[in-house]
């Protein structure tokens, strides 16, 4: 099988049904409560999200480093620059519909033109948030912190990554943003599989000679792109799937040399089609390397109420949508 | 020109060096052609009083760690806090013949990352109080003995994030934290109370958990004394109600919303020097 060993991956990747599955959010906990370990200015606010930001997990450990905003998202982002100039490296969580949803032009000032070092993280991204409908099912929260000068951007696959992201974000200066999506996401990489801001990592390396379609892929969406490599290999298509948790900065070098050797882009995210991970490729492909690029993501609409399962392929957003796009791509390259 | 350090001034010499910085306000204003007038003179003496005599600071170490923090949360007043700072030495006096130019330190509304000693960037009007209450929030975390100070209009209490900030900072009972209110009843649009009603500012406060005084902005003993009695109470933030006059010192702006916004032109600014020179026509200009 040609996942890549380098990456350190768990067994049984294309078996679904054998994949443990949890929330990525408790990445967030778990790597909030060891760059608390580390570093003592770490502190955590939250609007009255604990439990289901898992911010609840630093509280537990650090109750004094804990701050309850209540439910006034405007006021925590403004409140964590304050911290931050202070000296404090503040985590603020709530859902991403209301921060960097609500409190964007907080973010704006006092976060990003500021240079704060206020790391946000926005639980509750794309639809896979399931019943609680689209009021909120963020889709457009990365294209909102994207365009912010100063502002990094994470959007990890499962609960490993995000551990690592929150712990890497914790040790440098400067904003960032991290979204978490999905209830339970299956768990795709291992403690050893390597992450470093700025990287794609390779997961998928074709089993041919030949590559045809590059696939970049972020969240959830990645496990997703795997077994779309999976399928489209044995159609006889050659297959690379990255990893690309780092939405920005963007591993411009990879991309490049990527669309190079295939010359032919898929870009997959449970976010507007528009302005996130794919709008990111395609600006700098535009710019430096014409091929086409086919953004699966959400078409220019709101979410709704329903199983995210069952959302996830109503918004397209499964292997076959990623199967269908690459053979897209490679069509549109003849 | 840079005032002489000294450790006290005395009262009778403040005013007097907010009469002089008025003008240097006026003469940055005129220069720049655009900004605001009338909330900046109207805070003079408020800054004035800051600058040289209330906060614990270093110009020369601006981020110097047991500095007391005075943000500005209304970023339109910068003028005057920028007339001030380089009267304090924080930069050299002709920077100020920059405002608003391309390439200067001194943005139409302040940034931290260009000038330091500002604190903090600010403009959108009411996200202040929450960046104060998040500094005095750290120092009360940390056993610090500096003090978080938040100079605010009345225009951004209609904002709902001024509340948000003020309820945390009532229930975490941030003692080290000293708002002051410019309450001067202007906005753009006109007067506050016309506009979007404030009233009763105290009792509002005083619902979430703050300490409050009112006291004549323009009166430099008035204000020294509230802050040593917000800095007494111990358990509550505390708010300064200072009800100042609009464009104080200048007879054709005094009280006026249509000079919230903009700067005098060269005439109005020769007529508005010669008043402030002459305390409005009551004493003899030296440089008449």
């Amino acid at each position: 099988m040609p996942i890549n060993k380098a990456a350190k991956l768990v067994e049984n990747i294309l078996d679904k049904a054998k994949l443990e599955a949890k929330p990525t959010r408790d990445g967030f906990g778990l790597g909030a409560v060891a760059a608390g370990k580390k570093d003592p200015n770490v502190v955590v606010l939250c609007a009255d999200l604990s439990e289901s930001t898992r911010a609840q997990m630093f509280q537990k450990e650090f109750p004094d480093r804990y701050v309850e905003v209540g439910v006034a998202e405007q006021n925590m982002a403004s409140l964590a620059a304050g911290m931050a100039l202070a000296g404090k490296v503040p985590f603020i969580a709530s859902y991403a519909a209301f921060s960097p949803g609500r409190n964007n032009e907080q973010i704006r000032t006092t976060i990003s033109l500021n240079n704060a070092n206020v790391k946000i993280m926005g639980a509750h991204a794309g639809v896979s948030v399931g019943p609680d409908g689209a009021t909120h099912q963020a889709l457009e929260d990365m294209a909102l912190m994207r365009v912010q000068p100063n502002m990094k951007v994470f959007a990890p696959c499962d609960v490993w990554e995000a551990k690592k992201i929150v712990e890497a974000i914790a040790q440098i200066y400067g904003p960032a943003y991290m979204r978490f999506a999905r209830d339970k996401t299956p768990v795709i990489t291992t403690a050893e599989t390597p992450f470093a801001i700025g990287v794609a990592q390779l997961f998928w390396e074709s089993a041919k000679e030949k590559v045809d379609v590059a696939i970049f892929a972020c969240g959830p969406l990645v496990h997703e792109s795997i077994l779309a490599a999976a399928v489209l290999e044995k159609e006889g298509l050659g297959v690379e799937v990255y990893d690309s948790s780092s939405v920005k900065p963007l591993d411009e070098k990879t991309v490049l040399a990527a669309a190079k050797k295939a010359g032919a882009v898929v870009t997959a995210e449970e976010h507007q089609a528009k302005g996130g991970l794919g709008g990111a490729i395609a600006e700098f492909l535009g710019e430096n390397h014409p091929v086409p690029v086919i953004r699966v993501g959400v078409k220019d609409r709101f979410g709704e109420s329903g199983e995210p399962d069952e959302l996830m392929v109503a918004f397209g957003l499964v292997a076959k949508d990623i199967v269908a796009a690459a053979k897209r791509a490679v069509e549109l390259k003849k | 020109m840079q005032f002489p350090k000294k450790e006290h001034y005395s009262v009778d010499e403040l005013y007097k060096m907010a009469n002089e910085m008025r003008v240097d306000l006026i003469k940055m204003l005129t220069k720049a052609g655009s900004g605001h007038s009338a909330s900046p003179l109207g805070t003079m003496e408020i800054w004035t009083a800051f600058y040289f005599h209330i906060l614990n600071h270093n110009p020369k170490k601006p981020d110097w760690e047991e500095r007391d923090r005075l943000l500005l949360s209304c970023g339109h007043y910068c003028p005057v806090r920028y007339t001030v700072m380089a009267h304090a030495g924080y930069f050299p006096h002709e920077e100020l013949w920059t405002l608003r130019k391309y390439g200067t330190r001194l943005q139409g509304h302040p940034e931290r990352e260009r000038l330091p000693g500002v604190e903090t960037t600010s403009g959108p009007l009411g996200s202040g109080l929450s960046q104060a209450a998040g500094m005095a929030k750290v120092a009360k975390m940390d056993g610090k003995k500096w003090w978080t100070y938040v100079l605010m209009s009345d225009g951004e209490q209609q904002t709902g994030q001024i509340w948000e900030a003020a309820m945390f900072a009532g229930n975490n009972k941030l003692g080290n934290l000293i708002g002051i209110l410019d309450r001067n009843n202007i906005q753009i649009n006109g007067f506050t109370e016309d506009v979007m009603p404030l009233e009763p500012l105290m009792q509002k406060y005083e619902a979430f958990g703050w300490h409050v005084q009112d006291i004549d902005g323009h009166n430099i003993e008035e204000l020294i004394d509230a802050v040593n009695k917000a800095k007494a109470v111990f358990n509550k933030p505390s708010l300064i109600l200072a009800h100042t006059i609009p464009g104080r010192g200048v007879e054709f702006m005094e009280r006026k919303y249509e000079w919230h916004g903009k700067p005098p032109n060269p005439k109005e600014a020769l007529e508005a020097i010669r008043e402030i020179r002459t305390l409005g026509g009551r004493i003899r200009s030296e440089h008449e």
